[in-house]
């Protein structure tokens, strides 16, 4: 057998400074990026609001108009005006990532940013407007 | 002997999740969580929706925007809590509920899809 490098279960305790559980309050960045791992949670409550609008679909009109009833509600319509910025955070978050996470090369350079960001808002544009369309039926 | 990961197919998911999510979940959100509960936008009908969800294209569509962000959150939310709250002794409970959740959510997605009349 090989000794393998790298991970050690038991590591000897050597002076380590305790990272706050509040690390992420400290600074902006921190906080933005917390906030932009947080978005998640909204975009796990879409999926969880179209779950149930598909359910109260199939299971009628009658329980069709009962979850629009909902759905408008101060309640509810408070937590999607937050979801809305939070999952729009994620799109503009995501798509500014993009040139990082991918390495297209140009002429032996790496290609710029904007080349990357800018398709895929033009993709978003094009996407929303086609659910718009397809949704609203005109 | 070191075990094959799986975290190359899970990052895979959350990667896709994130681009749909990002291409579609905006949209999705403000015209049924905002424009037509207020009123903004004329809300379609029971109907016109119905017919919407009974297209042939529907479903797969429906499955993909489901499924794909909630492995997204699963694997983005696992992360937040590992380093945001620094819980790792309950890493495996937290897998549980984060993968868990996306799987038992894929399949209410597929059984939901498959029972539409």
């Amino acid at each position: 057998m090989k000794p393998v490098a790298g991970y050690v279960p038991y590591p000897p305790r050597a002076f380590r400074t305790r990272v706050s559980t509040y690390w992420w309050l400290t600074s902006w960045p921190y906080l933005r990026f917390i906030l932009r791992e947080f978005s998640s949670v909204f975009v796990a409550w879409f999926v969880v609001l179209t779950l149930w609008q598909i359910a109260s679909l199939i299971r009628g009109p009658a329980a069709y108009a009962g979850f629009l009833e909902w759905l408008r509600s101060p309640f509810l319509v408070a937590l999607n005006a937050v979801s809305f910025l939070f999952v729009v955070f994620h799109a503009v978050t995501w798509f500014n990532l993009a040139p990082k996470a991918m390495a297209i090369r140009m002429g032996g350079k790496r290609a710029p940013a904007l080349l990357i960001t800018a398709p895929n808002y033009v993709a978003w544009l094009a996407v929303s407007a086609a659910l718009a369309w397809i949704v609203l039926g005109e | 002997m070191s075990k094959r990961s799986n975290e190359p197919l899970l990052w895979l998911l959350f990667s896709a999740g994130g681009v749909v999510a990002a291409l579609a979940i905006p949209v999705h959100l403000f015209l049924f969580g905002l424009a037509f509960p207020l009123g903004w936008i004329k809300s379609p009908s029971y109907e016109s929706l119905m017919a919407l969800i009974r297209h042939p294209l529907a479903a797969p569509y429906l499955l993909v925007v489901c499924s794909l962000p909630l492995f997204h959150w699963a694997h983005r939310f696992r992360y937040t809590l590992f380093d945001g709250l620094q819980i790792k002794h309950l890493n495996e409970l937290i897998n549980t509920f984060c993968y868990g959740g996306a799987i038992l959510g894929t399949m209410l997605a597929a059984y939901l899809v498959w029972t539409i009349p």
